[in-house]
């Protein structure tokens, strides 16, 4: 057995760069496949962490799906907006803690614009509890001012006091820009990984001065207001798209969900985001599951390849397992010669692997944060993740034995029929 | 038990799968203790598959194939597989060595899986390497290369150190299947010599196959397969 153990060490060492070149190949399928496993899963977690704290979203009543996509993804339009008066009500709720009241409808070269109120800097969190910080700049405070989402400022390469004119309506139409009162960058906030990176914020009193003079989805022709003059008239919304809620007690979320659905003064609906979001995950998240087969294709794809290229090459493996067996090696040694080289490969290209990944991850996260805001946790695994991961590795590690078995068992079935004497 | 017959063949016939006829079809064969014998006969008249039957890789259909008074035939696969490590060695044409061992350790292999091998290079030699070094150095191999890759020694060399792998621990059997095939006439002569003497030296049978009949007047038995097969008489069909 040692013998055995030291012939397969001297043996890969005489075939060190096909080996090395297994190992390779079976060290980025690992990488690949672990780090697509994480990034799913970070992902999945960015995605269901869009909004965190709220226990409510608060919007005419419609899908909750629906609702959600506008007030926290802003994709999409609300067919029916809330009474500013309904917004008010719940506002001052005593179960209430804090609440922030959502207006959309106009955008800005296709980024979202988002009418808010400052509670929004104070109150909104997202992924773990996370509060929104400025990365340059303060929160708006006149009512031109606006802040930027990360992305928005790094995809038209905005700098604080850029002046930005709005557009009506969420695709730029000729003739429905909000020219004639244009508004100034003061503010632009950190990553987020979020819708929130995408949509610029300015308050509700310049949602409610932009449209001022509009009618109907469009300037009322002859009557303009000049942006100086707009502070003389009332800057109360009459409207707004949701609202997000926080409770005092996260126990009365069911209680607040009934008194909304008994409301008779309008008809409006709370929904629980973390419920909503994982209904649109499954929708959504079909794409990380071809993600993973493309993965897993491409490891296959790899390591078939590879299998291919030894089984060209399998002359000189096939006559020194003749020649063992002459000298008197059972099958059955032959056999675990040839299993202990496949699975130290395998292994090895393994460890490889996830070496490479923790590098990787460790000096790309800081740069994925920056950039996307997705926070990637690096190689840390636990609980369910850390099942999935063992599955994963487990399969990783009979695919590579597999592949690199195959040829070594080629060479053994071969040897058999040689019998004794190997042949050129 | 010492059995003074190392080879005994009764009525043995084997027919390859799939094929119709038979291959070999021997009434009688015997090779006793020391005997040096010379197997001849063209290409494909089945040299090759009464080595693999005596060594034990393939299983006799029909007959009995005895080695050392043990009958192959009732013997399990891997009985026989140690059976062969015990008391065979063999010497091929060509690719007789493990390319990534040293000369030392490619001599030294047979005694890695057979412990009998391994105690009698023990008993006869001053200790396992001393034997495997004995035994090199009386095939001429020149010191230096005792310790190089097998694939850094010509054919000729390479050969003789099949030879001292072959006859390591005393086996009873040496088996050399065209061991010369590969070399040139001056060189077969040297080689034959060499190893005869030393199979003597060993009392190691000799079972030596060629294709080659000038080799002939090294041995005291002269075998042609054509004419003890009577598959082969037969055939042509």
């Amino acid at each position: 057995m040692n013998y055995l153990i030291a012939l397969a060490v001297r043996s890969a060492w005489n075939r060190r760069y096909t080996l090395s070149f297994t190992l390779l190949s079976i060290a980025l399928a690992t990488s690949l496949l672990v780090g697509v496993e994480r990034l799913r899963h970070d992902v999945r977690e960015s995605f269901s962490q869009s909004v965190s704290g709220t226990d409510l979203v608060v919007g005419a009543r419609a899908s909750p799906v629906q609702l959600m996509l506008y007030a926290v993804f802003r994709i999409g339009e609300a067919t029916q907006n809330m009474r500013w008066t309904s917004a008010q009500k719940l506002a001052h709720h005593p179960a209430v803690a804090w609440n922030i009241p959502l207006s959309l409808g106009d955008s800005h070269h296709g980024f979202p614009v988002l009418g808010t109120s400052l509670d929004y800097f104070t109150y909104f969190r997202f992924g773990d509890r996370q509060p929104l910080r400025m990365q340059a700049g303060k929160p708006f405070a006149g009512v031109f001012d606006a802040v930027l989402g990360a992305e928005v400022a790094r995809k038209l390469a905005y700098q604080l006091g850029q002046k930005i004119v709005l557009a009506h309506g969420s695709v730029a139409l000729e003739g429905a820009a909000h020219s004639d009162k244009p508004f100034f960058v003061v503010g632009i906030l950190a990553p987020t990984g979020t819708p929130v990176d995408r949509t610029v914020h300015i308050s509700l009193t310049g949602m409610e001065a932009i449209h001022l003079d509009w009618q109907g989805g469009a300037p009322v022709p002859g009557f303009s207001i000049p942006p100086e003059l707009v502070k003389k008239f009332d800057l109360t919304p009459k409207t707004i798209t949701a609202q997000l809620i926080g409770l005092k007690q996260r126990g009365d979320v069911f209680a607040m969900q009934r008194a909304m659905a008994n409301d008779v003064d309008e008809p409006l609906m709370g929904v629980m985001p973390g419920v909503a979001l994982d209904q649109l995950w499954e929708v959504v998240g079909q794409g990380e599951k071809a993600l993973l087969l493309v993965s897993w294709m491409v490891a296959l794809v790899g390591l078939g390849g590879l299998v291919a290229v030894i089984l060209a090459s399998l002359d000189a493996r096939r006559r020194e397992l003749a020649i063992l067996r002459s000298v008197g090696a059972r099958p059955r040694e032959l056999l675990l010669l040839l299993a202990l080289e496949g699975v130290s490969v395998t292994v090895g290209g393994m460890v490889a692997g996830l070496a490479l990944l923790a590098a990787l991850l460790f000096f790309g996260t800081p740069w994925i944060e920056a950039r996307y805001g997705i926070s990637l946790n690096g190689l840390c695994f636990s609980g369910d993740d850390l099942v999935s991961l063992a599955t994963l590795l487990g399969w990783i590690l009979l695919a590579g034995s597999v592949a690199s078995l195959l040829p070594g068992l080629r060479a053994y079935r071969l040897s058999l029929i040689d019998g004794l004497s190997p042949r050129t | 038990m010492k059995s003074e017959t190392v080879v005994d063949i009764k009525d043995l016939v084997f027919r390859w799968p799939r094929q119709s006829t038979a291959c070999l079809d021997l009434p009688e064969l015997r090779l006793q203790r020391g005997e040096h014998a010379f197997l001849h006969g063209p290409s494909g008249c089945g040299k090759s598959t009464l080595l693999s039957l005596i060594g034990g890789v393939l299983a006799p259909g029909n007959g009995r194939i005895d080695l050392l008074g043990q009958d192959l035939g009732r013997l399990r696969s891997t009985q026989r597989d140690r059976l062969r490590a015990d008391h065979i060695g063999f010497v091929f044409q060509q690719f007789n060595l493990v390319p990534y061992l040293p000369v030392i350790d490619n001599v030294l292999l047979p005694c890695r899986f057979s412990v009998r091998r391994r105690e009698r290079a023990q008993t006869s030699g001053s200790s396992l390497r001393g034997e495997a070094e004995r035994l090199l150095g009386h095939l001429d191999l020149a010191r230096d290369l005792w310790r190089r890759p097998a694939t850094d020694l010509s054919v000729g060399q390479q050969q003789r150190v099949a030879a001292a792998r072959a006859l390591i621990g005393h086996p009873e059997l040496l088996i050399a299947d065209e061991p010369t095939s590969a070399l040139d006439a001056e060189r077969q002569e040297a080689f034959l010599d060499l190893l005869l003497r030393e199979a003597n030296a060993a009392g190691s049978t000799v079972l030596f196959v060629s294709h080659d009949r000038r080799l002939a007047p090294h041995f005291l038995r002269d075998l042609a397969l054509p004419a003890l097969n009577r598959a082969a008489s037969g055939e042509t069909a």
